[in-house]
């Protein structure tokens, strides 16, 4: 299932600006890969470019590879929807469609996919919804709307939502910062558990976090206001939070700067 | 709303501690709650004398009919030897050319206001919406003499067109070839028009307010542009649709003179859509109230009460509906 | 853990799996769509000896609608197909639209402006043979600005009270009760508020039809759509400016007058202007008011008088002929002309005081 991720010469656009350059990196699979990086410095941006989708924003565009496995994502001939559906996607507030019942939000990519079973939604709505440590708490009530959730559950729900139609990758954009801090920990536990299955890229503002979830973590910076950002640097977690090669990355870490 | 203001009868929120400040202030908040509510209460008092005087004409009106008010066809209240007058070619003439009306502009109108809301390029996008905007400012006159000296002549060939290759369909079948196109059909084919830009308008706004947020996770699922918007868009722009689309239905139902001008008005009720004749309540009172004597006018008003009914069971309607769907409207998210 | 259970008894789902490329129609399909749909139209259209280019228009569009999915459902497959189908169905439609609201403009402009001069804007249609050329307008703009300006003078202050008491003192039953029935009053039809003041203006209180008894009628209809505007925009302002206000002991009147209306002021006018722009279009109750008259009535209380709605319907059902139809044009581009500035001047003000800007 799982797939690695090989970036190569990357820079996105959003009109005239540009918000990341010339960004090289590979994505074990199997893993997780933390993003840090002070506000503004394009690693929310470059997320979205793994699943194509940056370009939905109007007038923005991205050049250089993403290769998915020896396929590259920005070819001529690939359909970004069909990119999405391979690389999955949670956002940084929780976002259950607001007129569909848990149940519907879950199997909402299903259907979308052409499956109408009963049967088979079914078995996927369960297991999507175990895998996101949420069965539980709703077996009860699934065909009440998922905006009643509470905010951690309502992003579980969107992480039961993403996995349902088995992607390869999961992209987290900040999955927690809306979160209280037990409803963060439950999602970290859950990343634990789901890495087993997808490569997780996950971007996040709180370095304990990253410290936490991932195995390996790189870090963003920009040159001033106005400077698209560039990748810095990407090594394994511990080595980036004890002894990170360049010395931009430890003034970060050490909270001497942003 | 207002939060922690003060209560209807003013004064108790800050105490100042010059009396004389105390009491002007007090003076004149109870001199411009006085003249709000009574504004409030004014217009209230207009609702209610509508309602009072169109009743008691009618009242009167009904008293000295001869013959059943809602199933007969001809409107002759002045005949003193015999009263008689019905709604029945009325109410049909209504409710056909305002469904004609729906059936048409609905669906073109949530189509526009996808394409300035999602579709269009937006140097096209902007320009079109403001045109909208001002095409729903043209008066309801000027369409009508534009359906009258433009579209029922422009309508002809369709017309024969329908006839001769929906005919079957019996609604769709012509008595009098080669009469002009005054009929039901025109009729709503031009309230569809006159009603499009409204329904565009409100349904556009709606369409815009769409969170961003769920756009995207239908996109992150994989989902095409039309999945997304039938997943994220269609759903929370559901109740402001349905509250557009039911102005729109008020507005074809009450039009009066575009309707006056295009349609030939007759007491025939036919299910001949493309037959001239008919009429609806709104140009009947436009075309009798001249030439009505007493009883006349007083028969009117009873039509009058009559489309007043209907339109507020169609805004009624539309407040349940948007109400029944509070729980999923996305508001609380 | 539960993952482990999902995890062994998972069956994928064959479905999910598809390859990231896919066959695609190059960028220039709907363009080359579009020209073979409307070659083929005008062919079956000019074949079948179909007169009205409507018709044409609307084959080659069902065409373009046709050919667009098929391609796309071949090569591209179902999803694409029906996305490309809502995609035609969708500019279908702008073009659809597009055709009749512009002919509409560019219909009343060019028979309009072959009328209007300045002697039709300055002279009535007294002792004008109305079979004939000539005559003007005069008389109908005067009575349109008077009727107008009269039911706005009525309305804008109730409808403004109105909403001051519904969103700064409304609580309890009578608000309830006021909101329910602005919004019925927002659906009473204008042939029915015309009714209502002709029994009880003309009928019941015995007063003569005027251009005031119209007014009256308009008033009715335009109070609840300034209501409507006004409560939006006071709703709008920030309870933090009113808690300012009270917090420096100013009294709670003052604090409306000087403190939230002018903040919502800009709001405010725009509504009543887009208020103004809708009655000025009103026929029906006005004809049954006002009555019709030929020539110049200054006097908006007593007599007969004539506004630019009514002028054009005398003109076209009463004159009924190419100089009645050519008068009516005229009328019809003048009326245009007035509610369209009307709008663009509320848009004006819309933008000057617009909150973002700041002041």
């Amino acid at each position: 299932m799982a797939k690695r991720i090989d970036v190569s010469g990357l820079s996105a656009y959003y009109g005239a600006t540009k918000a990341i350059e010339d960004i090289s990196m590979t994505v074990e699979p199997r893993s997780v890969t933390a993003f840090i990086g002070p506000s503004g410095c394009g690693k929310s941006t470059f997320l979205r470019t793994l699943n194509r989708m940056h370009e939905v924003i109007p007038g923005a565009r991205v050049e250089g590879k993403v290769l998915l496995d020896d396929e590259n994502l920005y070819a001529s001939n690939v359909d970004p929807v069909a990119v999405r559906r391979t690389v999955g996607m949670v956002f940084q507030r929780p976002n259950p469609f607001p007129t569909m019942s848990i149940y519907d939000n879950v199997a909402a990519g299903l259907k979308l996919a052409g499956i109408r079973k009963k049967s088979v939604l079914d078995g996927v709505v369960e297991n999507s919804l175990k895998g996101a440590n949420l069965w539980k708490e709703v077996s009860g009530r699934l065909n009440k709307p998922g905006a009643g959730l509470s905010g951690g559950q309502q992003q579980r729900l969107c992480i039961a939502r993403a996995i349902a139609v088995e992607p390869q990758v999961l992209l987290m954009d900040e999955p927690c910062s809306a979160l209280d801090p037990i409803s963060t920990l439950a999602i970290e536990d859950l990343i634990g558990e789901l890495k087993e299955r997808f490569t997780i890229v996950i971007v996040t503002h709180n370095m304990q976090q990253a410290a936490r979830v991932s195995d390996r973590t790189a870090f963003f910076n920009l040159a001033g206001v106005g400077q698209p950002g560039k990748l810095v640097e990407l090594d394994d977690t511990q080595r980036i939070f004890s002894n990170p090669s360049v010395q931009a990355t430890e003034d970060y870490i050490s909270g001497r700067f942003g | 709303m207002t939060s922690s203001t003060p209560d209807s009868s003013g004064g108790r929120t800050t105490t100042t501690p010059t009396g004389s400040l105390q009491g002007n202030s007090r003076r004149g908040d109870r001199l411009f709650f006085v003249a709000s509510a009574g504004s409030g209460i004014l217009l209230l008092v207009i609702m209610a004398a509508i309602a009072g005087f169109l009743l008691y004409r009618s009242g009167i009106a009904l008293s000295k009919d001869q013959t059943n008010f809602f199933t007969t066809f001809e409107w002759d209240p002045d005949n003193i030897l015999k009263p008689s007058f019905g709604i029945a070619v009325l109410t049909f003439g209504t409710i056909v050319s305002g469904c004609i009306a729906m059936v048409l502009a609905v669906p073109l109108a949530i189509a526009i206001a996808l394409f300035i809301s999602h579709y269009a390029p937006r140097k096209i996008a902007q320009p079109f919406a403001y045109l909208v905007d001002l095409l729903a400012a043209v008066p309801s006159i000027v369409y009508g003499l534009w359906g009258a000296l433009f579209l029922v002549p422009h309508l002809a060939g369709l017309t024969s067109w329908m006839n001769t290759y929906l005919g079957w369909t019996y609604i769709f079948r012509t008595t009098h070839q080669g009469a002009p196109a005054r009929n039901l059909f025109t009729t709503g084919i031009l309230l569809a028009i006159m009603i499009l830009p409204i329904i565009t308008a409100v349904s556009r706004e709606v369409f815009r307010q769409v969170p961003r947020s769920h756009e995207e996770a239908a996109l992150a699922l994989g989902a095409t542009r039309w999945e997304m918007i039938r997943t994220a868009v269609l759903p929370f722009g559901r109740p402001g649709v349905i509250s557009a689309s039911m102005l729109g239905l008020g507005r074809a139902l009450g039009e009066t003179m575009a309707v006056a001008i295009v349609l030939s008005s007759s007491n025939v009720l036919s299910l001949h859509l493309l037959d001239a004749g008919g009429g609806t309540f709104a140009q009947n009172i436009a075309l009798k109230y001249s030439e009505a004597g007493p009883a006349g006018k007083d028969a009117l008003m009873a039509s009058g009460l009559v489309l007043f009914v209907i339109t507020l069971l169609v805004n009624g309607g539309a407040r349940l509906i948007i109400a029944r769907r509070k729980e999923y409207s996305g508001a609380n998210a | 853990m539960t993952t482990a259970t999902s995890v062994t008894d998972h069956v994928p789902l064959p479905q999910l799996h598809r390859r990231l490329t896919t066959a695609r129609l190059p960028r220039w399909a709907p363009a080359a769509t579009a020209v073979l749909a409307i070659a083929l139209g005008c062919a079956i259209g000019a074949g079948a000896g179909l007169q009205s280019h409507l018709q044409w228009g609307l084959i080659a569009a069902l065409l373009f609608v046709v050919i667009s999915y098929g391609s796309s459902a071949k090569v591209e497959g179902r999803r694409q197909a029906r996305d490309q189908l809502a995609t035609s169905l969708v500019w279908v439609a702008f073009i659809l639209a597009v055709v009749p609201l512009v002919s509409l403009i560019f219909y009343t402009i060019q028979q309009g402006a072959a009328v209007v001069n300045g002697d039709f804007l300055s002279h009535s249609m007294r002792g004008v043979y109305s079979s004939g050329p000539g005559g003007g307008i005069y008389h109908a703009l005067l009575g349109t600005i008077q009727q107008v300006g009269l039911a706005t003078l009525m309305a804008a202050p109730i409808g403004l009270l109105t909403a001051v008491y519904l969103v700064e003192y409304g609580r309890g039953r009578l608000a309830k009760v006021v909101t329910f029935f602005v919004d019925v009053m927002t659906g009473v039809p204008s042939i029915v508020a015309g009714l209502f003041i002709l029994s009880l203006w003309i009928l019941a209180l015995g007063f003569q039809y005027s251009g005031f008894a119209g007014s009256l009628a308009l008033a009715i209809l335009m109070i609840p759509v300034v209501v409507r505007s006004t409560e939006e925009m006071l709703k709008l302002v920030p309870n933090e400016l009113r808690e300012a206000s009270y917090a420096l002991g100013v009294p709670k009147w003052k604090t409306i007058l000087r403190i939230v209306i002018p903040t919502a002021i800009g709001g405010i006018a725009t509504g009543v202007m887009l208020a103004v722009a809708r009655i000025t279009g009103e026929t029906a109750p006005v004809l049954m008011l006002v009555f019709v008259s030929d020539s110049i009535n200054s006097n908006p209380f007593q007599g007969p008088q004539m506004d630019l709605p009514i002028y054009i319907w005398q003109q076209y059902a009463q004159v009924n002929n190419s100089f009645g139809y050519a008068r009516a044009w005229g009328a019809a581009l003048v009326l245009i002309a007035f509610v369209m500035g009307l709008n663009l001047i509320a848009r004006g003000i819309a933008r000057w005081r617009s909150p973002k800007s700041g002041h």
